[in-house]
Order: C-alpha cells, then sequence, then structure tokens
C-alpha cells in the first residue's frame, strides 16, 4: 500500500525513513536550513545524493492538476517532487464541465488529463486527504485522513495553497434542510440527481426546483435541474441576471432567453426562508415581497468563499473579503509559500475563473524553477456553458475606462444584445457583452486591448449577415486563442509552419488548444486554414488519383448536373489531363455509389452502378475473414415476433450458420457462402424480413429501450419512436455508417448518446444529441436541441442527416464532421433548426425523396434474374462451394479452421458442404 | 492472341456471362481464378486468392485503374493488383500471410467466338 502511488498511503511514511532516496528528501528543519527555491542545492546534502525538492500542494482541483501537469512538464530533470492532497476521494476533475454531467456524463469523463501523470514516480496524490495545519518555521503541513483518520506530517521545500473556494450558503432560515442543495462538487451534483430522481419517482409529477442566485452558477444549476426534468425558477437577488458579467440591457436579453427556455426568473427577490413540508424536507420558500413558492428542491447559488481558512491560522495576511494576499509572483507573505486560483487575492481581489487559475500556476512553476514570470493580470472573460443560452462577457464589459465608448446592438424579437467598449477613439478593443449570439466572442477575445480593423459596427452583426460578414481580424501572434491552455495565435500558426500540422486534429494534438472547453476551435481552424494557405501548402481534399473535388464538392456537382453514371461522372469531374482509359478506382468508386445512393438513383446493382460497390454493397452482405459473409435483417427498433424469431432460428439452423446478437438489437448470422445468399434472403424475405444494410455506409440500427409502453420509469414511447426511425432512414447512403438510439428517460438506457444521433425523452418531448460513437474514438453526442415534439425532432433529424450526408468527407463519422463543418455545432444547429444557409426546404425535399423511394434491396434482388447471377461461387460451376472454406465447431456452433487446425490432419475439420451439421 | 499450339485451353464461359469491370470466380483444372472483363471486352486472369488475406476473394474487387494499368483492389484489405501482370501496386502497408509472394499469377485468356478460354501451362 505505501508504494501506491494513485491511492495515497495509510502508513505515515513521509515520517519513516524508507530508504536511502527518501532520506534524502527528509531534513531537520533545524539543523539544515534550506535556500530559498530555485536558489540552489540543498545546504547539506551529501555528495551523490540527489538535488530534488519537495512541492506540497493542498488542494486538489483543476489549478492544482495544471500545476503539477506543468511542472513535470518543465522540469524532466526531477529537481522538484510533488505531493498533492486532495480533499475530495477523487483525483482531479474538470468542475467547468460539472453541469454536463447532469445530462448524462460519466463522472470519469470529466478526468482531467492524462491519468499517468499520478503515476509519475515524483508525484504523489493524496486523495480524501485534508489538511489541517501549516507549521511554518517548521516547513510541514499536517494531513488528516478522512477514511482512517490517519495524521500524518510532511516536510516541504515549497507550499502551495490551491484549496479554492467552498460554497457560500447564505444566512437563510431553512438553508439547512434536506432538499437544499449547492452545487460545487461532483458529489454535491450526485447528491442533487438522486435528489431529484427520488422525488420525482415519490410525487409522480414533475419535480419544482429553485436556484437561489442568477450569476453564472445560478443559471447553471437552472439548466441542470431542467436536464433532470424538474422545472426550476432562479431567485435573483439584484435587478438583472449574472450581474457581473452583463449591463442591464444584456440582462434583459438574457432574462428573455432563460424564459424561453422554461425557466422562471424573479428578479429584485429576497429569501426569508426555507419552510418544510410534514416530510422535514424543504418544501416552500417565503420572499420579502410576501410571495412564496411551492418547491421539492432548491439550489443555492450565492457565490463563492475563498478557503483561506489554513492561511488565517498560519498567520499569513488575507484580504478584506477573504483570500489569500499574495504578490505578482503569486507569493505569500512567506517566501515558501505561494497561493493560486479561486483562494489567490491577487490585486485585491479573488478570481473564481479557470484561465486566470491556469495562469498562476504557470506563474509558480516558473518561478519554482528559477524563472521570474509574473501574473500577467486576470482574463475576466466568461461564457456561459448552458446549451440554446448564448452568452459571453469579456475585458471592460461595464465600459469603466474614462473616456471609453459604448456600441450596442439590440434585436429584441430575435433575442440578441451585442455590445463592444472601445476606446474613446472608437479603435480599441477595451471589452464587450454577447447576449443571444456570442459567436464572435472566440474571435473578439483575443483582440482585447487592440486595435480593431475596419467598422467596429461591422462586428456586432449577426453570423453571416450582410455581404460582406464579419471583418476578418489578424490576430498578433502573442494572443491567446486557448485560454483553457494557454495557447496563443503564434503557437497555433508554428503548429502548422513549423511542426507541420496539417488538419485539426494534428494541431489540436500538437498544441492543446481547443482540447478542454473546445469553444476556440472556430478561430484555431480558422488559423490553421490561413497558415497553411499562405505557406502555399494546398491541402489536397481531392479524393484519388482521377477525381480532383473532395467528397462533398462531388456530392453537389453530381447533385446539380443531374449526371447518373460513373462513366459521365468520371468524363465531366474527372481529374484534368486524367487518361481517358481511366476507369477509377476503390476509392472513388464506392464514393460515386454512395453519392448516387444518397440521391436515390436506383439499385445498388443496377447497370454501371453495380461495377462501383464494394463487396460488402455488391452481395448485400458481411464479408468475413474466409470469404464468406454474415447476413443481418433489419429489426426496426431491436423489435422482433416471436414468429420471426422462429423464422431466424431455423435459416441460420438449416444453412448451419453462427449465430450472434450484435450490439445495435438485432441478430448476426456467419459464415454464409456467396452462393447461399439468395436461398437465406428467400427465406427471409418469405418471413417477412427486409435487408438490415449491415453492409451498407447507412443507416444500421435505431436502439431503443423499452420506454413508457412498459417500463416504470419511462416517459415517452422510445421503442415506437425508434421504430418510425428506423423505417425513416433506412437504406439511407452515408459518407460513413450511422447509428441512432431512443431513451425514454433520463436513465439513458438506449445509450443514444454513444449514438450519431441520440434522443432521449423529456416531460415535454425529446432532447437530440448528435455526434456520438464508439469506434476507435469514442465520443459522446453533444446537446443539439431540447424539448422537441415527435414532428420538430424528426424534422430536425432530417437535416442533420441530410447535412451531414451532402458535406461530410469520404469516410467521416458525424463527431468529426461537427468538429470541422463550418461553424462547428453552432453552425449545424444554425442551419437544422434556423435554417441559416437556407437550405432546409431542400434538406427537406431530400429527406422526404428517399423516404419515398426507399425498397428493398434484397426483395428487388430476388425478383430479378440477372441480378441473382451475380451470386454464383463459380462461373462455371455456379453451385459448388469455394473448396477452401472449413469450419470446426465450437460452444455448439461453427468457427472457421485456424490455419494450424487445417493443417492438422488429426483433428476434424468440418469443409463446407451444401449443409453443415454440427455436432454438439 | 494467338493460342501456343502446345497450351491447353479450358472453356470457361461466355463472354456475355462477365459483366464488364465485374469478377468472376472460375475453377480450372482444380484452381480457383479469378476473371475480368474490361470495358474493351479484353479478359484478364489472375489467381483468386488473396495473399494478404488467405482467403480466395479476389474476383469481389473493385475493377478500376492506376496510370493505364488496369487494376483489382482486394475487397479484403484493400491491396492494388495490376491485372495484366499480376504485380501488386500497393501492399497498403501489409504483408502477405505465410508462404505467399505478394504478387499474383496470372493465366492467358483468350475469346474464341464469344467463348472465354483460359491457358494452362504451356
Amino acid at each position: 500500500m505505501g508504494d501506491d502511488l494513485i491511492d495515497g498511503v495509510t502508513e505515515p511514511k513521509h515520517t519513516e525513513t524508507t530508504g536511502e532516496t527518501r532520506a534524502a528528501y527528509r531534513r531537520d528543519p533545524e539543523v539544515d536550513p534550506v535556500p530559498a527555491p530555485g536558489t540552489g542545492a540543498l545546504g547539506a546534502r551529501q555528495e551523490g545524493e540527489p538535488v530534488t525538492k519537495h512541492l506540497v500542494v493542498v488542494g486538489g482541483g483543476m489549478v492544482a492538476h495544471r500545476l503539477v501537469e506543468a511542472l513535470r512538464d518543465r522540469d524532466p530533470a526531477g529537481t522538484w517532487r510533488v505531493t498533492v492532497y486532495a480533499e475530495e476521494p477523487r483525483a482531479p476533475y474538470d468542475r467547468v464541465a460539472l453541469t454536463s454531467y447532469f445530462s448524462g456524463r460519466d463522472p470519469a469523463d470529466l478526468a482531467l488529463g492524462s491519468p499517468e501523470l499520478w503515476a509519475d514516480p515524483l508525484v504523489d496524490l493524496h486523495r480524501d486527504t485534508r489538511v489541517t495545519a501549516v507549521d511554518r518555521a517548521a516547513r510541514t503541513v499536517t494531513a488528516h485522513r478522512n477514511d482512517t483518520g490517519h495524521v500524518t506530517t510532511d516536510h516541504y521545500d515549497a507550499l502551495v495553497l490551491a484549496t479554492g473556494s467552498s460554497a457560500a450558503v447564505p444566512p437563510i432560515d431553512g438553508a439547512d434542510l434536506p432538499g437544499v442543495f449547492v452545487y460545487r462538487t461532483v458529489d454535491d451534483v450526485a447528491a442533487l440527481r438522486g435528489w431529484v430522481q427520488q422525488q420525482a419517482e415519490r410525487w409522480a409529477r414533475p419535480v419544482r426546483g429553485a436556484v437561489v442566485g442568477g450569476g453564472l452558477l445560478g443559471l447553471e444549476a437552472a439548466g441542470a435541474l431542467q436536464a433532470l426534468g424538474a422545472a426550476s425558477t432562479v431567485i435573483q437577488y439584484g435587478p438583472r441576471l449574472m450581474p457581473l458579467q452583463v449591463d442591464e440591457g444584456g440582462g434583459e436579453a438574457l432574462r428573455r432567453l432563460i424564459n424561453a427556455k422554461g425557466v422562471a426568473v424573479r428578479l429584485n427577490t429576497s429569501t426569508t426562508r426555507i419552510r418544510p413540508g410534514r416530510d422535514g424536507n424543504a418544501r416552500r420558500m417565503d420572499f420579502a415581497d410576501g410571495g412564496r413558492l411551492d418547491v421539492d428542491v432548491v439550489v443555492l447559488a450565492t457565490g463563492v468563499r475563498p478557503r483561506d481558512e489554513l492561511a488565517r491560522a498560519a498567520d499569513l495576511p488575507v484580504g478584506e473579503r477573504g483570500g489569500v494576499v499574495v504578490d505578482e509572483a503569486c507569493r505569500t507573505a512567506d517566501p515558501h509559500v505561494w497561493a493560486v486560483g479561486e483562494v489567490a487575492c491577487i490585486d485585491g481581489a479573488c478570481i473564481g475563473l479557470v484561465a486566470p487559475g491556469y495562469a498562476m500556476a504557470e506563474v509558480v512553476v516558473d518561478r519554482l524553477l528559477g524563472g521570474a514570470a509574473v501574473f500577467p493580470g486576470a482574463d475576466t472573460a466568461t461564457k456561459l456553458k448552458l446549451s440554446g443560452v448564448d452568452v459571453a462577457s469579456f475585458g471592460d464589459a461595464f465600459a469603466h475606462t474614462p473616456g471609453a465608448l459604448e456600441l450596442v446592438h439590440a434585436d429584441p424579437v430575435a433575442g440578441l444584445y451585442t455590445k463592444l467598449v472601445l476606446s474613446d477613439d472608437a479603435a480599441t478593443l477595451l471589452g464587450g457583452v454577447l447576449v443571444g449570439d456570442a459567436s464572435a466572442y472566440a474571435s473578439l477575445r483575443p483582440m482585447l486591448g487592440r486595435r480593431l480593423e475596419g467598422d467596429p459596427g461591422a462586428y456586432l452583426l449577426p453570423e453571416g449577415a450582410g455581404a460582406v460578414g464579419r471583418p476578418q481580424t489578424t490576430l498578433p501572434d502573442d494572443a491567446a486563442v486557448c485560454s483553457c491552455n494557454n495557447v496563443t495565435a503564434g503557437t497555433v500558426r508554428a503548429a502548422v509552419t513549423e511542426h507541420g500540422c496539417t488538419d485539426l486534429a494534428g494541431v489540436k494534438a500538437c498544441t492543446r488548444a481547443g482540447t478542454s472547453c473546445g469553444s476556440c476551435l472556430p478561430l484555431v481552424k480558422k488559423l490553421m486554414t490561413t497558415e497553411l494557405e499562405r505557406a502555399g501548402v494546398t491541402v489536397s481534399t481531392a479524393l484519388c488519383e482521377h477525381v480532383e473535388l473532395s467528397r462533398a464538392q462531388l456530392f453537389d456537382a453530381v447533385r446539380v448536373t443531374g449526371l447518373r453514371t460513373f462513366s459521365e461522372i468520371l468524363a465531366k469531374h474527372g481529374r484534368p489531363g486524367l487518361d481517358p482509359a481511366a476507369r477509377g478506382c476503390d476509392i472513388c468508386k464506392p464514393v460515386v455509389a454512395s453519392i448516387l445512393g444518397s440521391l436515390g438513383v436506383g439499385h445498388v446493382l443496377d447497370g454501371e452502378t453495380a461495377t462501383l460497390q464494394d463487396t460488402n454493397d455488391h452481395v448485400m452482405a458481411n464479408l468475413q475473414k474466409d470469404g464468406s459473409y454474415s447476413v443481418v435483417p433489419r429489426m426496426p427498433g431491436g423489435e422482433v415476433t416471436p414468429e420471426g424469431l422462429i423464422a431466424v432460428g431455423e435459416v441460420a439452423r438449416d444453412f448451419g450458420l453462427y449465430t450472434k446478437i450484435t450490439g445495435g438489437q438485432r441478430i448476426d448470422m456467419f459464415g454464409a457462402r456467396i452462393e447461399q445468399l439468395p436461398h437465406i434472403w428467400r427465406r427471409l424475405v418469405d418471413a417477412g424480413f427486409e435487408s438490415g444494410h449491415a453492409y451498407g455506409k447507412s443507416l444500421r440500427t435505431v436502439k431503443s429501450c423499452v420506454g413508457s409502453t412498459w417500463c416504470r420509469f419511462g416517459v415517452q414511447d422510445s421503442t415506437a419512436l425508434a421504430v418510425e426511425l428506423e423505417l425513416r432512414y433506412r437504406g439511407l447512403r452515408a459518407p460513413h455508417k450511422f447509428k441512432l438510439g431512443v431513451s425514454g428517460c433520463a436513465r439513458e438506457c438506449a445509450e443514444a448518446r454513444a449514438k450519431d444521433v441520440g434522443i432521449i425523452a423529456t416531460d415535454k418531448g425529446w432532447n437530440v444529441y448528435v455526434g456520438g460513437n464508439g469506434g476507435f474514438t469514442p465520443r459522446h453526442a453533444q446537446l443539439l436541441a431540447e424539448d422537441l415534439d415527435t414532428a420538430t425532432l424528426i424534422r430536425t433529424v432530417d437535416r442533420f442527416l441530410m447535412y451531414y450526408v451532402r458535406t461530410a468527407d469520404r469516410l467521416q463519422r458525424t463527431a468529426p464532421w461537427i468538429e470541422e463543418v463550418e461553424g462547428g455545432l453552432d453552425g449545424v444547429r444554425a442551419v437544422v433548426l434556423e435554417d441559416s444557409l437556407g437550405i432546409a426546404a431542400d434538406l427537406d425535399a431530400a429527406m422526404a425523396a428517399h423516404v419515398e423511394g426507399y425498397a428493398d434491396e434484397w426483395a428487388a434482388t430476388l425478383a430479378d434474374p440477372h441480378k441473382l447471377a451475380r451470386f454464383a461461387s463459380f462461373v462455371n460451376a455456379p453451385t459448388t462451394p469455394d473448396p477452401s472454406l472449413a469450419y470446426v465447431a465450437e460452444r455448439g456452433q461453427v468457427r472457421p479452421a485456424t490455419p494450424a487446425e487445417r493443417a492438422d490432419a488429426a483433428r476434424p475439420v468440418l469443409v463446407a458442404g451444401t449443409t453443415l451439421a454440427v455436432r454438439r | 492472341m494467338t493460342a501456343a499450339t502446345s497450351r491447353t485451353w479450358t472453356a470457361v464461359c461466355r463472354l456475355e456471362d462477365l459483366v464488364p469491370e465485374r469478377g468472376a470466380a472460375a475453377l480450372v483444372e482444380g484452381e480457383q481464378v479469378a476473371l475480368f472483363r474490361l470495358l474493351d471486352d479484353r479478359v484478364l486472369a489472375v489467381q483468386q486468392l488473396d495473399p494478404f488475406s488467405g482467403a480466395y476473394v479476389l474476383a469481389r474487387g473493385i475493377v478500376g485503374s492506376r496510370g493505364t494499368a488496369a487494376t483489382v483492389a482486394s475487397p479484403m484489405y484493400k491491396q492494388v493488383f495490376d491485372l495484366a501482370t499480376g504485380t501488386c501496386l500497393d501492399a497498403v502497408g501489409r504483408t502477405p500471410v505465410d508462404g505467399h509472394g505478394a504478387d499474383l499469377r496470372t493465366w492467358p485468356v483468350s475469346v474464341v467466338d464469344g467463348t472465354v478460354l483460359v491457358g494452362g501451362p504451356s
């Protein structure tokens, strides 16, 4: 246990000598004075012993994580080892993304960075351990392990206080009742979630929630309550929402947006008490104006208080409103003690945002390593992370700068309020407030304190407005692009010019830009593209040696020109100078097949189209490693009748097929030979089945839970919707396979958020998520729209899929497509929900044509002798099985024989015949 | 193509039994052969065995061209082969399974009065 660096220790190893190396870390401060950090080696060090110094970090939040990560990154020689004492029983996690945990994320998704950091031998993380005292004279901390009660003392050369803050509980009578929560940690959120679910089951009606506090955190909490299916009312003491970030006009626009999302808002309201019901739980709120509100759950989000108690007890100076006072190097009055993040009082104030905390962490690391970095000043830019409510505020949002000019654009009808604060000559950007459409945030924020080019008013226009659109800004190299990871425009440019990155994924991996909150990705992409163009690197989007267009371009060309055969398309859109005898390849041919399929041009085996198909599409089955195929009949929504199940079972038995249930709630039958496929399908079609398109780059399945028809907890009929969607999108050819999922309640049993399109029932309708997938890079789907009725939902999914079909690259799944497509997820939302490109009617018509034109490929094939001729095993022996196929029995079914089994004559190998009898 | 006198020829099928730009497998003296009819009605034959997977599937690949060479791409792992010479033009980073070379064996093919003939060893 003592060597387990991740789980911490139960033995007091820091007060014992556990070896020579450890001995070198320990010093008696009385005997062994230590120079200030970064100024030299240990005084009494013996020759040959390590010079490693010991940093103790109190607190295990995001800033502490950044500090450890940065130190290990910048100190490859290992001059410092780090011990982190974290109060929570888990490694540091992404507190900023807490709200997303409500919409179905696993707590593990919130983990920060690579878990390898905690396995580093120079990093020691003690979870569930509180530091209870600091002895500055002895330079030790006393740590108290929560679960075992074990107490240890640990010596430090440098101490960093990163204790953050705690939720401030206002002095309201009843604030301690069951059903009243704060909103700060994963445990708070989990408790709140459990409570709301329990209340929902108990009362069998929507849970009534209230949030005290209308700031950033309060609004996120209100959104979280909604995500749990609870009604929510925001109680704000002051006259407007988010008073620290937005001005009066912005506050009013924000209130309307929040209302429109179904969250009630009470402004100028002071809560006097929370009254218990007969069960002793919070049941009613009383307000100073005489009003009252019935509630089942209350969230207090009235602010945070710096956790400066250790510093106070150690006689370190604290600020007027709390927080450990530090200088521009983040050092406290004691040169061995530093403070970072929310607990640090810098320039007279504590800053409750993560980006300045990260900056402080970097400053301390630099200082520990002998540098002279200073805190650059707080970037207090904020962006509300609440779906459908776009709010951003940055710089001098309230125009406090003398002579500052305010440029305001307000459109109450569209729910927009945007304001730029400019210097007195209307040239330099000082700050801004964006409500309703914060898409300009990513490009404006880095321009803070710099001259804006062109007409500043143009920046206030909604995205896409006017012929010219927003001015193109040229960011200076030192402008921060990604404030989460402190990546400058210059670093992004260098990723292209010096490190040879040519795509967004490469730049992200190289710079870490956009890997935390992702709000800067559109800007990163723009910088990358500009740099690539400037470097003369033409990023080839050409499909292959035959076609210079990208898939999206080719799709448009084929759609517009109406060309319907590969020969015509190659003649018209082939690369200039292409040899007239050139006949395409295994890249451009399936792409054209897919495009023609998406456009609804005939059967996959009609005429020349048949020559374009991969073998899977050509024989409408899935090729397996031995050259046999697997067969999957469609079972919409995973529903199958007993008769259907028996029919499938009989087919599998009669043809000797290996049978397995797929992850998409249907049945896969393996080991079918090419000449057997029509016979198998004749039986399946007669039993009422149709092609499952398991072989196509097309809709696979719509997975569903059983929903409200059977389930005690279901709120909507998820199975009926899944069946409807599967029948609607079956056979739709796309750039890659895609899957849907429908869950009947927030428990999400259908795992819909792992699908390209995931739908989760709410009390009021359906939430739709997009861009999820398993595979090599698993992704959770992101929320596209909330509380849609069924008709709107279907229209939304129609447009999303058609937009994807038309614009994605070859073999590009929805998640990377959303990242790459113009405007990212917000752009997709604008196209799909607001018709920002004016193509919605066209997308709708295309989907209607698909639905109208659908016919089962297998039934059509069975009716056409010419198509059936393709299923001969040998042109001169059409029914002779491939003599190379060989199978053995395993667990009562067949599987392909391994090469060793084929070679071993002693072992019976079942060679394929007309039927394979499998002996148990 | 003129048939060498010493070569034995096996009639396999009619030309119209083959779909242009699609392959078909044939059994020729116990061996599996992949036949490909091109747009100009030339017929080319290579081994049906895919050396990179060990499965007999090459006739099910996509027919195309690289430069001026007619090609087939294996349906299994997408290696590209020259249909006229059998040469593997693109191994896509893989190596053949044990005991196989990357290049394909070819057979001479003759079309006489609409009948497709595959030539044995001369």
